[in-house]
Order: structure tokens, then C-alpha cells, then sequence
């Protein structure tokens, strides 16, 4: 993050200022309030942010919740094993699957999900009767709002297959014997994931590039058409270019998260019959640690998913800088 | 080159060709057809919740029941998870969201002076645990056997107290005031706190009110943490009631002491319909007055720092 500030001061004044606070204790002295007010923030931090990054020690230690009195206590007694735990990840049956399914259900969001939002925003950039645009707008935007279980909820009663409307009305067209089983068929649940996103998250992803749209210069638009330009070359070479940064930015983020599937929705959606699809890192993570007590092998699996997507973020910003976009960091 | 002729005249009278008129009439379906798919699950749900189980199996789709029934509301009251649920959730946000706002506020106001000592260092420490966390499972050890904050509501305030991205809005927009007005304030004897306090805050409406929507919505909707650390079902919130009620119920309590008169069972579907529309209609309530609001907010948030 740039240190932009909009302080008419310039770059000497700043210097000599500094100078003038170039020792702590005058600095605490001049300044106490503010470095009290850091402290409720940086004490949380600290407590909830850094101290479970010691906790990963569990990965390179066969953690033991037995192994000695607290907490502390334990990861220092538990036995260390190196990393065993990640031979045991990337060989385990289980791997090959969770990433599969990781990736299957984050490149259809990439793929398809991603762009929705973009498409919709040109849509109604188009529009020119304006109480239709900002009423769609209005309830295009209350999904965002709505809890993943309240979606849970509404897919159930949509989709499940006994008294679904959905359900119904699919069974009515093929036939009730050849209507699929929805909520539970291991095929449609990358599809169902995703519907859900898609529902959920595109309307408010419009706001973003609805405010880029608003850069678009008239004027070039207008001289664009005097030289016989149509619609699609109007888009092409003139709207898509002047958001081209702002989608850059959203594509970082989205590719910096792709193994973040999100554990609270899938889970909501996991049931017995689609677990071989449904089990993503963020799940076994949760299943396997939480509920079953595994802790080295989900801080394992935890601490996989973190390098990979750290991994993955500052390449994004790297690449998006390379290619003359401003990136995030 | 027939365009040349719409551009003589701006504005809203411009004469367009019938094929670009068209192009339009198909832009309006799609938006009103996005808009509908967003709207009609939510009309569907409340249109049933007053409908009659019977009703709800035979009828395929409606939103207007024939045979109107409060069955199904009366079912919820006299249970009592759901209004629980509720009053609980009302607790969790309002709490929460406060000690949200205070944390965020302090740590953003020092953050954003840009003569402060050290302010590298406290702004790397935020975007370090932006990029790298340490997972799920210490911080539910952390969280339940270090702290042993299962069962209170700390456990839903305190790990989520500040998100970076949150407070990183708030740094920026306190960073975008006028420098002046702070030197104006130490002239006349202000110290930090009573600067912040006083004129940094009030001048800071929008921006604050924009997060404290973002977090107290968070909250709001948050499932996954209480059911991680809430067990004890005088303290469920209302998405644990609802999920609980609509998937891990079979069949409905009978012992209720409610003659059901016709429909000699509890209204099962109906209550399941019943039950989303009273944990969905908070969030639709206050929807329209908090509209401006995160526009202003993620348009706050789209201008980097």
C-alpha cells in the first residue's frame, strides 16, 4: 500500500518533520495517545492473529492434546516428526481428491461466476431509462445480504425431491423417474455451488464496475460513432478498455482466493451422498481437525492451502504489475 | 452510416434504428429477468409460509395462497427457538459490531497520521495477517482450550474483532481529511484523543457508517463460528435455529399441546417457510435504509491505499 497523502506538504517539510521525531521516546512523548489507541488493535493481533500462526508448529509434530498440561505445553511436548505429515497429505487417498475438487469448484467460479458480474454491469450500463435501471439494481443487490444458510434454505426448498417447486416442475418436463436428484447427485454439485454464487454474488459485483463505467469518456464515444463505430466496437475498444484495470484487480483477488472454496457453504450443501465431490481443503480442514481430532493432519492440510494461496496472490499482483496494471500491493 | 443522423441530437430524444431498438428490448428482459430470479425464491417462501401444507404439495408454484393459514406462525411462537434465535443474533450483532468499530477505529486513526513513528511497521502487520493466517485449527485450540470461550458469545465477538480490509477503509478515509484541520486543532490545545474524538470522528459519518453496516451484516449472518463454539441451545442464534429446523428436524414436535384441527400434524413445510421469512425479513427490513450505505462503502473501499 502506497503511503498517498493528500497533505499539501512537500516531500522536505515531510523530511525535516521527521527528523525533528527521530527518536522514540520523543515520539511516545509527543504522540502517547496515538500508540494507546494502537493497542487494542495490535493486542488483538497479536493474540488472535500471530499466536495461532505458532500453533502451525503442529504441522511438523504428531500434536497430542494429551501430551502435556495446556496448550503450550503440549505442541513443545508432542512429538516432532518433521514432515511427515506432508508426506502423509500428499500421498494420503484423500489428496488428489480435495484438490480436484478444490480446483473444479474454483475455476468453474473463475470461469463462469468471474464474469457474470462484468456482463451484468454493461447490461445495465446500457439501459437508459433510469428508475428501471436503480429499481433492477435495488433487488439485484439483495442476495449479497442474505446468509449462505438462508441460501441453503432456499435450495432446499427449491430443489430437493419431494416437494421442491424447481424439482417439480424439471420432473414435470422429463419425467419424474428421470428427474435427477439435485441436493444429492455427486454431477450437479459443482453446478449447484456455483448457481448458488452466481445468484448470490452477481448483482452486488456489478456496484464495482458499474462506478468504472462511469470513467468512460462521452466524448469518445460519440466521436467513436461519428467514425461508424457500432455497438460491439464501442464496447470492445473503448468501455472494456476503460474498466480493464478495475476487472485486472478483481482477478487478482479472485485468483489470489482460488483454493479458498469457502468452508461455510460448501458444508452447508455436504451431505452423505456427494461428499466425493463436496470435500474441499476448507472442509477437510474442518472436518478432519474440528470434528475428528486429527489436528496435525488439518493444520497440514491448513497450512498447504495458506502457502499455495500466498503463493498465488503476490504472483497475481506480480504478473498484473509486469503487465502495466497497478497492482494491489 | 445512418449514426451519424442520432448524433446531431443528445439527450433523450435521439432517433434510433429499429435494430438497435431491438438490442434494447432484449437488454430490459435480461436485467428484469435477473432481477425476478433474485426476487421470486424470497416471494415463493413467503407466499407459502402462510399456505396450507396441503396447498404447498399440490400447488406447483404460487405466491398468493388460496387458503390463507397462520398455522405455521403459531407453530414458531409457541416453540420459541425462533424468536430465541433472534434476540440472541440482535445481541451478537449490536455487541459485536460495537467492539468492531472501537477496534478498528483506534487502530485506523493512528495508522493514518502519516508522522507517526513506526507506522510501517503496525501497517505491515496488518497486511501480513491479510495475506497469511494460521488456520482453522489453532485458532479453534486458541479459541476453546487456551481461552475456553465456548458457550459465550466472546467466542463470536473476539476472533473476528477487526478485519484488515475493514480497517484499511477507515485508515483511508481518515487519511483523506484535511491535514489542516488537525494542526488547527493542536493550536487551540487538542491532544491526539481529543482531535480523534471530536473532529476526526464526526467528520467521518459515511465511512463508518458503511463498515458498521459491513461487520454488523458479518454477524448478522454468521453460522459457521457458532456452531463451532455455541452448544448450548439458550444461546443459538437464529441462523443455527433455522438451519437446525429445516435439516436436522425430521418430524416436528408433537408435544407442542397445539390442536392442529384439520391438518391433525404440525404444518412441517410450512413451518420450514415460516421460519426462513422470519430470519430473512431483519435483513430485508433494514435493507432499503442501509442501500446507500454500501454503495458509498465499496466504492470507499474500491480506492486503494
Amino acid at each position: 500500500m502506497s503511503n498517498s497523502t493528500s497533505a499539501a506538504k512537500t516531500k522536505k517539510e515531510m523530511r525535516q518533520y521527521q527528523r525533528q521525531h527521530n527518536s522514540w521516546k520523543k515520539a511516545f512523548h509527543q504522540h502517547g495517545w496515538l500508540y494507546a489507541m494502537l493497542i487494542p488493535g495490535v493486542v488483538w493481533m497479536l493474540i488472535f492473529c500471530y499466536l495461532p500462526m505458532g500453533g502451525l508448529v503442529m504441522a511438523f509434530e504428531n500434536f497430542s492434546p494429551y501430551a502435556g498440561n495446556g496448550i503450550v505445553e503440549c505442541l513443545v511436548k508432542s512429538p516432532k516428526v518433521g514432515f511427515d505429515n506432508f508426506k502423509l497429505l500428499f500421498t494420503g487417498a484423500d489428496f488428489f481428491n480435495l484438490l480436484r475438487n478444490t480446483l473444479a469448484i474454483s475455476f468453474a467460479n473463475l470461469l463462469i461466476a468471474f464474469p457474470m458480474p462484468i456482463i451484468l454491469a454493461l447490461i445495465l450500463n446500457e439501459l437508459r431509462c433510469m428508475w428501471f435501471k436503480r429499481f433492477s439494481q435495488t433487488l439485484v443487490y439483495i442476495p449479497h445480504f442474505i446468509s449462505l444458510v438462508i441460501v441453503a434454505t432456499l435450495t432446499f426448498q427449491l430443489f430437493n425431491s419431494t416437494d421442491g417447486v424447481v424439482y417439480n416442475m424439471i420432473a414435470q418436463v422429463v419425467g419424474r423417474a428421470n428427474a435427477p436428484d439435485i441436493l444429492s447427485s455427486p454431477k450437479l454439485f459443482v453446478p449447484l455451488i456455483l448457481g448458488q454464487n452466481i445468484w448470490k454474488e452477481t448483482g452486488y459485483g456489478t456496484i464495482i464496475y458499474l462506478a468504472a463505467l462511469t470513467s468512460v469518456d462521452p466524448e469518445l464515444l460519440e466521436a467513436a460513432k461519428i467514425d461508424g463505430a457500432n455497438r460491439w466496437n464501442l464496447l470492445w475498444h473503448i468501455t472494456l478498455p476503460t474498466i480493464r484495470s478495475t476487472i485486472v484487480i478483481m482477478l487478482i483477488m479472485k485468483v489470489g482466493s482460488l483454493l479458498n472454496t469457502g468452508y461455510e457453504q460448501i458444508f452447508l450443501m455436504q451431505n452423505a451422498m456427494n461428499r466425493s465431490v463436496s470435500e474441499v481443503f476448507d472442509t477437510y480442514v474442518y472436518n478432519r481437525g474440528v470434528s475428528q481430532g486429527q489436528y496435525s493432519l488439518a493444520t497440514t492440510a491448513g497450512l498447504f492451502k495458506s502457502i499455495v494461496s500466498l503463493i498465488m496472490v503476490l504472483g497475481a499482483n506480480k504478473i498484473s504489475k509486469m503487465l502495466g496494471e497497478t497492482g494491489l500491493y | 452510416m445512418t449514426k451519424i443522423k442520432d448524433n446531431k441530437a443528445h439527450g433523450s430524444k435521439i432517433k434510433r434504428s429499429p435494430g438497435d431498438q431491438a438490442v434494447q428490448i432484449i437488454l430490459y428482459i435480461i436485467v428484469a429477468a435477473c432481477a425476478l430470479v433474485c426476487v421470486l425464491p424470497f416471494l415463493y417462501v413467503f407466499g407459502a409460509s402462510f399456505a396450507t401444507e396441503r396447498e404447498i404439495i399440490e400447488r406447483p408454484f404460487f405466491i398468493i395462497p388460496h387458503d390463507f393459514s397462520l398455522n405455521a406462525y403459531v407453530y414458531i411462537i409457541r416453540d420459541g427457538a425462533v424468536f430465541r434465535g433472534l434476540k440472541n443474533s440482535l445481541i451478537v450483532t449490536v455487541v459485536g459490531t460495537l467492539i468492531n468499530m472501537f477496534v478498528s477505529c483506534t487502530m485506523a486513526y493512528p495508522l493514518s497520521r502519516p508522522y507517526l513513528k513506526g507506522r510501517n511497521f503496525f501497517m505491515n502487520m496488518v497486511i501480513i495477517i491479510m495475506l497469511f493466517s494460521g488456520g482453522m485449527v489453532p485458532s479453534y485450540l486458541l479459541i476453546s482450550q487456551v481461552l475456553h470461550l465456548r458457550n459465550t458469545f466472546w467466542a463470536l465477538w473476539l476472533p473476528g474483532a477487526m478485519s484488515a480490509f475493514n480497517m484499511i477503509i477507515i485508515k483511508n478515509y481518515f487519511q483523506g481529511l484535511p491535514m489542516e484541520l488537525e494542526e488547527a486543532a493542536v493550536i487551540d490545545g487538542s491532544n491526539d484523543l481529543k482531535t480523534f474524538v471530536r473532529i476526526i470522528l464526526p467528520l467521518s459519518g459515511p465511512v463508518l457508517a458503511s463498515v458498521s453496516l459491513f461487520y454488523a451484516v458479518g454477524h448478522w449472518n454468521s453460522y459457521f463460528s457458532a456452531m463451532m463454539y455455541i452448544s448450548d441451545s439458550k444461546l443459538e442464534v437464529v441462523q443455527i435455529v433455522l438451519r437446525r429446523i429445516i435439516f436436522l428436524t425430521g418430524s416436528f414436535a408433537e408435544d407442542a399441546g397445539f390442536d392442529w384441527g384439520a391438518a391433525g400434524s404440525p404444518p412441517t413445510k410450512a413451518v420450514r417457510m415460516a421460519t426462513t421469512v422470519v430470519a430473512t425479513v431483519p435483513i430485508l427490513i433494514v435493507y432499503p435504509f442501509i442501500q446507500k450505505f454500501f454503495t458509498a462503502g465499496v466504492m470507499v473501499g474500491s480506492v486503494k491505499g
